[in-house]
């Protein structure tokens, strides 16, 4: 009985429409992980600032996507924001707009967090040295603290690309919901349908954040010594 | 903008299906919660032991739960597993889902704690002769405790976060039951606002709360 189901998969272009369905997962993740790993390091750079009055703002804003989760960010843009301003979004503009502000705020605290961990004599002697600003950052802050944000920036580009789930609830169509479909259809000639597409689902999710987290782990370990 | 108003009545009127939203939320994290320390603490005693086939198990077992999204895990329970026979109620699901991710979350803070107790109290402790176990009873567990509680408080959060995901397979906590409530009543701006009020309830407390047992339990650390 379980077995026969399998072959849902290879139905028709069943396969390929589950191929199309995690492009749109990853377009989104790609996207937004490039707008947050932008927007992070400058943020970063901005919140190792001593002035109070640019630190509160932008911990309040990195402590709210730390509490509220994203699933419910992701309903509060996209129903208020269209029922309240007369701004029409799709749900792959609002999944866009929730994940790059989200991701920006934990990118900004990795990039903070390796830059303030560097020892302090690093930007005193490079003052010293009569660096100008941007030349300290450039030569000698950025790539040691590089080194520490990698492998965690690959662990939150993982998470995000996991949390990507989230958009079939929002209705992006994206991979679960291809699946979903493709269950819908098939049900009455492969009842077991459903066993074999989220097997598969789970599957794909696996295959591409495994290598990831894979490399971010030996990263880490290069780079500890 | 004339829209952005409330209608306060009409919060008070859904109420108490937010209070048993909110009562459902805690009782399926708690459970949750509590199910994944005990995975965690038997995978990361596996781990630091380097018992031979049990620790590959638990190997294979961290890396699909840590690189596959919950609601994938869910949807699997759920929907996926009645067809091969076994049929688990949505809360059930949940909370064996949220054991599964919370659990290879927990064995990693754990096994770093206990990798982070120094050589030198594990040496004295066996010059003096403590057992296995009550070396672990008394000076691992206490110090790695202390060194795993940053991690273990973040792990609290996220996954108390995490159950929002179970309105994926129509368990009525607050995300579900806010969908349910913006379905019927069309009153958007009133249901998510008590939707974030709801998850602030929990988690202020809880962050607070963290914090100050992070605090609390440095006094065991070696060395203070």
């Amino acid at each position: 009985m379980l077995n026969s189901g399998i072959s849902v998969l290879f139905e028709g272009i069943n396969l390929q429409r589950l191929l199309i369905g995690l492009l749109a997962t990853l377009r989104v993740a790609l996207i937004s992980v490039l707008i947050s790993i932008i927007l992070g390091i400058i943020i970063g750079i901005i919140r190792t600032s001593k002035n109070k009055l640019i630190q509160i703002p932008f911990r309040i804003y990195l402590e709210l996507f730390r509490i509220i989760p994203i699933l419910v960010w992701l309903f509060v843009i996209y129903y208020v924001i269209p029922a309240n301003f007369d701004i029409n979004l799709s749900s792959e503009v609002v999944a866009l707009i929730v994940f790059s502000l989200w991701g920006t705020a934990e990118m900004s605290d990795i990039v903070r967090g390796a830059i303030i961990s560097l020892p302090k004599h690093q930007m005193e002697s490079s003052k010293a040295l009569g660096l100008s600003p941007v030349q300290m950052y450039r030569f000698v802050l950025i790539p040691q603290a590089a080194k520490r944000s990698i492998p965690p920036m690959i662990n939150l580009i993982t998470r995000m690309i996991k949390t990507t789930a989230l958009l079939t609830m929002i209705g992006v169509i994206e991979v679960i919901k291809v699946g979903q479909q493709i269950i819908e259809v098939n049900n009455l000639q492969y009842p077991t349908a459903s066993f074999w597409i989220y097997g598969i689902i789970f599957f794909m999710y696996f295959c591409i954040c495994f290598p990831l987290s894979r490399f971010s782990r030996k990263l880490e370990q290069k780079w500890a010594a | 903008m004339e829209n952005l108003t409330f209608d306060w009545q009409y919060m008070i009127d859904v109420l108490p299906h937010y209070k048993t939203a909110l009562w459902l939320t805690v009782k399926l994290a708690f459970i949750g919660i509590a199910f994944a320390i005990i995975v965690g603490l038997i995978c990361s005693v596996i781990q630091y032991f380097k018992i031979r086939v049990l620790s590959n198990v638990v190997q294979v077992y961290l890396e699909i739960a840590r690189n596959t999204p919950l609601l994938i895990q869910l949807f699997f329970l759920y929907y996926g597993l009645p067809k091969a026979g076994v049929t688990l109620s949505g809360e059930l699901c949940g909370i064996i889902g949220l054991t599964f991710l919370g659990g290879s979350y927990m064995a990693e803070v754990f096994r770093s704690g206990m990798e982070a107790v120094t050589k030198s109290q594990i040496e004295t402790g066996k010059a003096i002769g403590l057992s296995n176990l009550q070396l672990m009873r008394y000076v691992i567990i206490p110090q790695a405790f202390s060194y795993s509680i940053p991690g273990f408080s973040a792990n609290c959060i996220f996954l108390l976060k995490e159950t929002s995901v179970f309105s994926g397979i129509a368990i009525l906590e607050l995300t579900n039951t806010t969908k349910n409530l913006m379905g019927i009543f069309y009153k958007t701006n009133e249901a998510l606002f008590m939707l974030v009020i709801g998850y602030l309830i929990i988690l202020l407390p809880l962050t607070l709360f963290l914090t100050w047992l992070e605090r609390r339990v440095r006094h065991a650390e070696f060395g203070n």
